[in-house]
């Protein structure tokens, strides 16, 4: 009897038979002894195999780990014993309808009906159509209030639900609700033909299009066996460091904006857009849609795109060096980011941060480094950490990669990258497969998972955004915290809604 | 202080003269298709079976910007002999039926509802609503704000209360989830109002068609009047829409 996860490798398929399949008790038992031990969950999810519900993690230590194991109905809770499972429990009770017993606040992800159509674990009515209809966490006592946001909120942002239990000015606990995003998008990639998976891939999330379709991709080339040739993987890591910029940017910017420090502001906007029109440049889109696909990318670096794409980024580098000095020189500007919103260590790694926000609470961890896909075996990623935990540190971090992403593209566009245009996706893919890819996107790690079954037919695509993750690190961050404070944490983390409700 | 002084001569002025002095977008822009009526059926149909979106009527040889993402696939097995991407970023139409096109779209600002103007020509206060949209909409509609457009110079400006605005701009496919706030920040803005519709998904669910999660099309729940197509549309689309449909 098989008792251990096996190692597998980043977006590198196997057959699924080889994936070790434990015993329940196995499993957990196992699962539950790496995690104490310091590994990391990427993946841990419900799917149906020839009728039979399973259970599937994947686990991060220096290697990839993978086991699966039958999904009994009610099984009893690992986030009991492991803070990491709560949401990925939770998620696998919203989307299989199996119940995890003893987890702790079992509460609805996203709030939708589960794809097997069994009883609802958390008893909800879903012709009520508002996730926001929840009886949620109180504290009582006579001076303490709730402050109810959302999910339209005042600017022009994403929607979401945000209930603080406040004593004065200080928060005691922030509860996030989300759910109004979702789109369905795992069943959506299983119901509909090869042509449109890229086109939904990209809105995942918007903003994170170049590193969920990198994902996406990698996993379609792991499974036909058709990778990507050097110069494409060149250009796709051009695309997902011109991502991060525009967003660290954008963000930093914003941040500027929240303690009224309004010329990095202003700047930060404009150079964000800049970048975006970097990416405009490569493939006409501003987001990077329409540019990665399984096998390469839709659009050749030309000579005179690269050269032009070397120039303007020789013309923005002062630039955005400057803005990023004056903002971290300026004494208002430091006197509200630093001890602002602290994140220890331990509560990251307790709760899985990933991304800049976990690196900014001292957590080493960045794909890039760890499990490198692309150009990145042979660029040099610098460790970028920070230990503070709080708003200056996560500031601080996305400006060091601003420079870092700089650094590496001006590296990525030394020389010319050429690339053979793409062949289309056969149509069916490596039978009973799975394949694991993970990047690093501009908030952290993007992982999917895809499971093919005996036909070479998409069996389940598990998608995870980093901001699955990070979430919670933002309800952290705002524990006696002032509440007047908030919009400064949210924007420090700027997580994302529609990647998280999916 | 010596800094912030260096580092605002080092930025200079950057607002653009749009719509003053028009704007050229680079060359792989894909803006308003032209659609080559008398290309082969077979070529057609290739395209149109090809389309992520099946926004292709091989039939009636037109293109339906509301579903189009404008990934460029038809153009690029047609190598442009049936569709071609022109740098045209003036996309937005006053009607769904407009949307289907062949190549040309009618002038938007005459299209108009003539009190819209009066109403709203001088100063225009807008609600944004992201209804499932994936944040690709939202941010280049946030965009307008920064100084290479500066809205707020065409007395246009987003707003934080519904009942502070004159429009609603909504972006996604209107998941189940969004629906009711959606209709409720459409109750709360005061009439006369408008309804702008922005990008693929709100126009007609776009990349989540067929999701039994989302709607297709903000027009089967309130009254648009104001479609612009695009995944993301350019800001300058959205410019564009705005001036020519309220100034």
């Amino acid at each position: 009897m098989l008792t251990d996860f096996l190692p597998i490798e980043n977006g590198k398929a196997i057959a699924l038979d080889q994936v070790p399949q434990l015993r329940f008790e196995d499993f957990q038992r196992r699962t539950l002894q790496l995690v104490e031990h310091g590994a990391k969950v990427v993946q841990f999810f419900a799917y149906a195999d020839q009728g039979a519900i399973k259970l599937l993690a994947v686990l991060r230590t220096r290697h990839l780990l993978v086991a699966a194991c039958p999904a009994p109905e009610v099984f009893p809770s690992l986030t009991r014993h492991c803070e990491p499972f709560h949401l990925f429990e939770r998620e696998i009770a919203e989307q299989y309808g199996l119940r995890p017993e003893g987890h702790p606040w079992l509460k609805m992800v996203r709030y939708h009906a589960n794809q097997r159509g069994v009883a609802d674990v958390f008893g909800n009515d879903y012709a009520e159509d508002i996730p926001g209809r929840y009886k949620y966490y109180q504290v009582a006592g006579e001076e303490i209030h709730e402050v109810a946001v959302g999910p339209v909120h005042a600017g022009v942002i994403e929607p979401g639900h945000f209930r603080f239990n406040c004593i004065g000015e200080r928060v005691l606990h922030l509860e996030i609700q989300l759910g109004y995003q979702h789109r369905g998008v795992e069943p959506l990639m299983i119901s509909s033909p090869t042509k449109r998976w890229p086109i939904i891939v990209e809105g995942i999330a918007g903003d994170t299009a170049i590193g969920h379709s990198l994902c996406f991709a990698q996993a379609m080339e792991a499974l036909s066996g058709r990778p990507a040739d050097q110069g494409a993987q060149r250009i796709r890591s051009v695309a997902l460091e011109l991502e991060r910029l525009a967003n660290h940017i954008g963000d930093l910017g914003a941040l500027s904006g929240d303690v009224a420090f309004l010329p990095p502001a202003n700047y930060c906007g404009r150079m964000r857009g800049d970048f975006l029109n970097l990416t405009l440049l490569l493939c006409g889109n501003r987001f990077g849609k329409g540019l990665v696909r399984p096998g390469g990318v839709r659009f050749s670096l030309t000579e005179e795109i690269r050269k032009t794409l070397l120039q303007r980024l020789a013309e923005l580098k002062p630039q955005v060096l400057h803005t990023l000095d004056l903002l971290f020189a300026t004494p208002s500007v430091r006197a509200r980011f630093e001890e602002c919103g602290t994140v220890s260590r331990e509560d990251a790694d307790h709760l899985g941060i990933v991304g800049p926000a976990g690196r900014a609470s001292g957590l080493d961890y960045d794909v890039r480094r760890a499990f490198p896909t692309e150009a990145y075996a042979k660029l040099d990623v610098r460790r970028i950490v920070v230990s503070t935990g709080d708003v200056f540190a996560r500031a601080k971090i996305r400006a060091n990669e601003v420079r870092q992403s700089i650094a590496l593209l001006e590296n990525l566009l030394a020389e010319p990258s050429e690339t053979a245009t793409i062949q289309p996706m056969p149509s069916t893919l490596a039978p009973a497969s799975l394949a694991v890819t993970l990047n690093e996107a501009w908030r952290g790690e993007v992982s999917h998972c895809v499971l093919t079954d005996a036909q070479g037919q998409l069996l389940r695509y598990k998608i995870k955004d980093p901001s699955f993750h990070n979430w919670n690190g933002l309800a952290m961050a705002l524990r006696n915290t002032g509440i007047s404070d908030f919009p400064l944490n949210n924007k420090s983390f700027n997580l994302s809604y529609c990647g998280f409700d999916l | 202080m010596l800094k912030t002084l260096r580092n605002r001569f080092e930025q200079g002025y950057r607002t653009t003269r749009y719509p003053k002095t028009p704007i050229q977008l680079p060359e792989r822009y894909r803006g308003l298709p032209g659609v080559n009526t008398s290309a082969p059926m077979e070529l057609a149909r290739r395209c149109a079976e090809a389309c992520p979106q099946t926004a292709i009527d091989a039939q009636k040889k037109q293109i339906d910007l509301g579903r189009c993402v404008f990934c460029g696939t038809c153009e690029e097995i047609s190598e442009g002999r049936f569709i071609s991407f022109s740098r045209n970023f003036e996309l937005a139409t006053a009607s769904k039926e407009a949307l289907l096109t062949q190549g040309s779209l009618p002038a938007l600002a005459e299209h108009s509802k003539k009190h819209f103007k009066k109403l709203f020509g001088r100063s225009l206060q807008l609600r944004q609503v992201s209804a499932a949209g994936c944040n690709a909409c939202e941010a280049d509609l946030n965009v307008l704000a920064t100084p290479f457009f500066d809205l707020a110079r065409f007395g246009i400006n987003f707003v934080a209360s519904p009942r502070h605005a004159d429009a609603i701009v909504v972006t996604g496919p209107i998941s189940r989830n969004m629906k009711t706030a959606l209709l409720q920040t459409y109750d709360a803005v005061p009439a006369p109002k408008a309804v702008i519709a922005v990008g693929s998904c709100t126009l007609s669910g776009g990349p989540f068609r067929g999701s039994p999660e989302i709607s297709e099309g903000l027009d089967q729940l309130l009254p648009v009047d104001l479609f612009i197509p695009g995944c993301p549309p350019h800001p300058l689309t959205n410019l564009h829409a705005f001036l020519n449909f309220f100034k």
